[in-house]
């Protein structure tokens, strides 16, 4: 057991943005959530690691009511990884993954050989340990996003919930970062743009649509022509790609008018959080 | 940034320790010795003997006041009331994520003022604390009327910057009409040089009241000093690390108000130390709060003393205003804070 949302609401300025969501993680697994901008995506991340309370509905973490967990209990369970969170302090590496501590370290602790083992473990785990002392300022996109990763691994999580990881990266660190989520083992929750990178990486997908899952299983399943027609409005032609997944491959020219409600989009990749 | 080790010695923060000790003595034996009435140093020291330890040497009775109930209580509250200031710099700076907040450009110390001059001229007695009272009372105020503004226009870090600067105008606007329309003249000739910031009135009740203030409030901040570090991400990424958002931002938020205040009403404005400090202590020991904190205490204290000793000694037969000795240091650095922070985004 672990995460799971049951018909979670929650709105802003009078707008239903979560509207009446249920979802299940599985442990180990990697669940992805897609959906176009302003589908809900974020702020069910956020009501998933309690950043905001549900306005109706429960999300719990082993059949418990999360909004019970005591705050630090929960960092230590839980973690988040921002979409591009900076900051203009002056932080080396290693100072921002002790971040990931402050939970397991009461306000007289002083630091102790199992969190500088911890630190380096986590630094390890997402091959940035020879990094350890150069300033954050100085790191690219896909090093920072390692980093935040490392950062929530030394909270010592089960589970890792990811807003975006792979939002404005270059295609080669879109798919190391995913890669590295693969290798860790944990459960994760994740939110992506990329069709196919969700298609490739998660073992289960939810599709959002207006506050709404409209659809969720395996990604075969969830990834229809249809489905990607009637959430996103774009044609695709989907078919077994040659790792053995699906690949979508998106028609600029429709091969039947009228199959498309939506204009369809310029381009895949979109640079705005949903 | 060199990386130092974890923990460092016992013996480096012993040596630490005393060194940053002998220069805020250092400081205050300057500050102590150094002013229009010639005395000499061993007058200086036994007159600092008798007040302290009743010794009992022979120093004329108008020497012993200057050193000792003038020059020696001056001191102690520049040494508090620049650590202070220091301090709530410090916090703010974490708290908001802005390398330029500080609670006279946010403000709080212009509403801390109009707090206390609506205690002064429309007298609700004229004791310390009731003025401290007020003081308070007004920071907590624009505390409030600028978060409010900023969260109002999209609360990014620059909003907050103009919030304060509205919140300044507003509170400074407020405080000019309570004294040009309730004050006789002799009053407001005394306000208006209090508002620049003087420690000439200070005396050693001062001293009694603003020392417990500042060490519980230095009490406070270190207890909190790992949880400001989990700011350095923003609010959301503080909670998912199990740091209590909102309970912190008032404790502290409220901590820095009381210090603020509390200087505000025995000095006046002072602005700049809450942004200048932090930043050169930051160059000094680093970002993390632990050191930080304390580490602006102290260089706080030190450089006040030294702006003391310099508004006494720049024009001679003059006492500048405090705040306009800071601001000289503090306008130059608050325009390089500018230009950096311009560079790195």
């Amino acid at each position: 057991m672990t995460l799971a949302a049951h018909d979670i609401r929650w709105s802003a300025a009078r707008r239903m943005i979560v509207d009446g969501v249920t979802l299940r993680a599985e442990p180990g697994r990697i669940l992805g959530l897609i959906g176009p901008n302003g589908s809900g995506k974020s702020s069910l991340l956020r009501l998933l690691c309690r950043l905001r309370k549900v306005e109706s509905g429960v999300v719990t973490l082993d059949d418990r009511d999360l909004a019970t967990v005591p705050r630090r209990d929960l960092a230590k369970r839980l973690a988040f990884v921002e979409q591009q969170a900076s900051t203009e302090v002056q932080l080396s590496v290693c100072d921002v993954v002790k971040l990931g501590r402050t939970p397991h370290r009461g306000a007289l602790a002083s630091w102790s050989d199992v969190d500088e083992a911890a630190v380096e473990a986590a630094l390890e785990r997402v091959d940035m340990a020879a990094r350890h002392d150069q300033l954050w300022h100085t790191l690219s996109g896909g090093e920072r996003q390692r980093v935040h990763i490392a950062r929530a691994l030394a909270q010592e999580p089960r589970e890792l919930i990811l807003d975006e990881p792979t939002n404005h990266l270059d295609i080669q660190h879109q798919l190391s970062i995913l890669a590295l989520l693969r290798r860790l083992g944990v459960t994760c929750i994740l939110a992506l743009h990329d069709l196919n990178l969700a298609s490739l990486f998660c073992d289960e997908i939810a599709v959002l649509h207006e506050g709404k899952v409209v659809a969720s299983g395996a990604p075969p399943d969830v990834l229809t022509e249809d489905l990607i027609a009637r959430v996103f409005g774009v044609a695709v032609s989907i078919r077994a790609g040659a790792s053995g997944r699906r690949h979508i491959e998106y028609l600029i020219d429709p091969p039947e008018p009228g199959v498309v409600t939506a204009p369809p989009r310029p381009a895949l990749k979109n640079t705005h959080g949903g | 940034m060199s990386h130092a080790p974890i923990e460092p010695n016992w013996a480096a923060r012993v040596a630490i320790a005393l060194a940053v000790l002998l220069a805020l003595v250092t400081a205050i034996t300057l500050a102590v010795t150094i002013g229009e009435m010639q005395i000499p140093l061993s007058t200086a020291f036994q007159a600092l003997g008798n007040g302290m330890f009743d010794l009992g040497y022979p120093v004329s009775a108008i020497q012993q006041g200057v050193i000792f109930d003038y020059r020696l209580s001056r001191a102690l509250l520049a040494a508090l009331c620049g650590g202070t200031l220091a301090l709530s710099g410090a916090i703010l700076q974490a708290l908001l994520r802005n390398p330029l907040a500080e609670p006279y450009i946010l403000g709080i110390s212009a509403g801390a003022s109009t707090g206390a001059v609506a205690v002064m001229i429309l007298g609700f007695g004229g004791a310390v604390l009731t003025i401290s009272g007020g003081a308070f009372i007004g920071a907590v105020v624009a505390l409030l009327v600028v978060a409010a503004l900023a969260t109002g226009a999209g609360g990014s870090s620059d909003r907050v910057i103009l919030a304060g600067v509205a919140g300044s105008q507003l509170f400074n606007a407020a405080t000019a009409t309570i004294v040009t329309t309730l004050a006789n003249a002799e009053q407001a000739r005394g306000v208006m040089f209090w508002l620049l910031g003087n420690f000439g009135g200070v005396r050693w009740p001062d001293v009694w009241v603003a020392t417990p203030v500042a060490l519980i409030c230095f009490g406070v901040c270190m207890l909190h000093a790992k949880v400001l570090d989990a700011f350095a991400f923003g609010a959301d990424a503080a909670a998912s690390l199990g740091v209590a958002v909102t309970r912190v931002r008032i404790v502290l938020f409220a901590t820095t108000a009381v210090m603020t205040a509390t200087m505000v009403s025995i000095v006046g404005t002072v602005g700049f130390v809450g942004l200048v400090i932090p930043h050169a202590a930051r160059f000094l020991v680093g970002p993390a709060h632990a050191r930080l904190l304390p580490a602006c205490l102290v260089i706080g204290a030190i450089f006040m003393i030294l702006a003391d000793i310099l508004s006494r000694i720049l024009v001679p037969q003059q006492i500048l205003p405090i705040g306009v000795v800071t601001a000289l240091f503090g306008a130059p650095a608050f325009a390089l804070i500018l230009y950096r922070a311009r560079r790195a985004t």
